[in-house]
Order: structure tokens, then C-alpha cells, then sequence
């Protein structure tokens, strides 16, 4: 499991757009995933603020999301977004690292459910929430 | 009653970018995945430039979920943004050079933002264009659609919702 681990981890953060934003795998297996992400200026999306724009975290819940799929005990041999969408409850607070969790709750032969959570360091109240539905391809 | 005579073309082009451009460059994320505006009039098309950094699969290849997310989420607020301020940018109120300076009048906040993914970005430049369902005075509900070589083809599409700034207080 560990050794899955880190070689999910390899090839997550290889991945070129991950890299560019600086997501990191923390955990992943049976169908859970949980990444985060630094603060980054570059990633402010209103500069009066200091706050990460939406798309930023949208892309980490979404890779998030797509891990979770994969690491499922019935994973499919590949998967890709069908339809995602992103609360925002609150925005994050400047400064602070990114963390989110997703987990695929149901596997069906051809699509994939998952949710999502994010949070920064205060885990009382979460930054944004996600639903999406993936594809199961090649299995 | 003599009609005022129009505004010299180049006035009304210089003012319209200069707004356009102090709204994109003041936004770190949109400089930091290159998203650029084309403006017709007050039609905005956002571009993505294709990058090897917006990759999300290296083996086919195809853009990143997230990046395709972030363009049409960018597209949306933008082109919100726009139509918000498009009066003001008219009159002469809206001050390109403060909002440079990172003095923005406040933006629209994304409530929601839902993305249909249609086909897989492929590497190559994306196109999108946002349409404003609905502005209220708090509430603003966005639809906006992606494509890459044909107008008619897109790759996504997504649909959000906006909290409006509460209005400024006038000086």
C-alpha cells in the first residue's frame, strides 16, 4: 500500500499543471484522496483581498476528485471529468495552505460520483465543497 | 438642438482597452495562466494560449480540468465584471491607472460554478465566451462556452453564480 502511495504520489505530481500550482498528494487509497496546495501570490485572484481565485482551487479539487476514482478497490483503467461543480462557501484566508479531501462514494460499470471538501487551517468551516461525476474507462 | 458631435474613434478604442487591459493585468491568476482578452465593441472572447505547464494528462495529451475550470471561470468574471463596470468605464468614472495600481472597484464573487466537460482539451489555443443570463443588483447568474478550432464545437461549457459588490458609496 505504502509502495501504491508513493507511486500514485509520483505520478500526480508530475503531472505538468499540478506541478505549476504546487499540489501535493498527502494521502490516497480505497477510493479517498487528499491533496493541498501552498499559498501562492501568483494565484490571487482578487488582488485587494490577497485571495486564491476559484479556478485555482477548482483545479485541485478536481485532481483531487480524479485520484479518488483511480485509488477505488473496483478503479477503472483511466477516468476523466464529466461534470464538476464547485461551492464556495467562504474565501480562504490569505496565507494559508489549501487541503482538500474527496471521496467516490459509488462506482457504477460507467460512471464514477465523488465529493469533495476543502479547507484552510480553520477545518471547522469548509472553503468550498465539489460534486462531480467521472468516467470509468477501460477496465 | 445641435447634436454633440461623436467622440473620435481612437478616443473611444484607448479608453475601452485601457480599462479591459487594467481589469486582466491587476489579476495575478489570470497573468499566471495567460489568459488574454480580444474585444469587439463590448463583445469579450477570453484566449488561452496553449502552454506545456496547462497539461492535466501527458498521455493523450490534454489541457488539466482545472485549467480548462479556471479559463471559464476567469471568462465569466471578466465579462461580468465588464458589463458592471461598462458604464462607468463610458463615463469616464472608472480609472484605468488607479486599477492598474491595484485599486479595483470590487469584483463579483463566484457562489457556485458548475463545468460540463465535452470532449478533452486538446493542445492547442482555447476560446470562450461568456453570456450574462441575468445581473441583479445582487445576484448574477453566467453562461459561458468553450471551443478550440471550431466555434461550433465546444470542449466545455459551464454555468455560475455571482454575488454582486454591494454598491460603492458615492463621494
Amino acid at each position: 500500500m505504502a509502495n501504491r502511495t508513493q507511486l500514485a504520489k509520483q505520478f500526480i505530481e508530475a503531472i505538468p499543471h499540478a506541478q505549476a500550482l504546487g499540489m501535493v498528494l498527502d494521502d490516497i487509497g480505497d477510493g479517498t484522496a487528499t491533496f493541498s496546495m501552498p499559498y501562492d501570490a501568483r494565484l490571487v485572484g482578487d488582488p485587494a483581498t490577497g485571495v486564491i481565485h476559484g479556478g485555482a482551487v477548482s483545479a485541485l479539487m478536481d485532481t483531487c476528485c480524479g485520484a479518488a476514482v483511480m485509488s477505488h478497490p473496483d478503479a477503472p483503467g483511466g477516468t476523466a471529468t464529466i461534470d464538476l461543480r464547485i461551492d464556495y462557501m467562504r474565501a480562504a484566508q490569505p496565507g494559508q495552505r489549501i487541503v482538500t479531501t474527496a471521496i467516490c462514494h459509488r462506482m457504477t460499470r460507467s460512471v464514477a460520483f465523488v465529493r469533495a471538501t476543502a479547507w484552510d487551517d480553520d477545518r471547522d468551516r469548509p472553503v468550498a465543497t465539489a460534486t462531480g461525476a467521472f468516467t470509468v474507462e477501460g477496465r | 438642438m445641435a447634436r454633440k458631435r461623436p467622440e473620435p474613434v481612437e478616443v473611444v478604442k484607448a479608453r475601452r482597452e485601457n480599462a479591459l487591459s487594467a481589469l486582466v493585468e491587476a489579476v495575478p491568476f489570470i497573468q499566471f495562466l495567460g489568459v488574454e482578452f480580444d474585444r469587439r465593441g463590448d463583445e469579450l472572447t477570453g484566449v488561452l494560449p496553449f502552454r506545456d505547464d496547462l497539461i492535466g494528462n501527458p498521455l493523450l495529451p490534454a489541457l488539466h480540468g482545472g485549467v480548462v475550470a479556471s479559463f471559464l471561470e476567469i471568462t465569466s468574471i471578466v465579462t461580468l465584471s465588464w458589463h458592471y463596470l461598462w458604464e462607468d468605464i463610458e463615463s469616464g468614472a472608472f480609472d484605468p491607472v488607479k486599477a492598474a495600481g491595484g485599486q479595483l472597484p470590487r469584483l463579483p464573487k463566484t457562489i457556485d460554478f458548475t463545468v460540463d466537460y465535452l470532449r478533452s482539451g486538446l493542445p492547442r489555443d482555447g476560446y470562450a465566451r461568456a453570456t450574462v443570463s441575468r445581473a441583479g443588483r445582487r445576484y448574477a447568474s453566467v453562461h459561458v462556452e468553450a471551443w478550440q478550432d471550431h466555434r461550433h464545437k465546444l470542449f466545455a461549457q459551464a454555468t455560475g453564480h455571482f454575488l454582486m459588490p454591494p454598491p460603492e458609496p458615492s463621494e
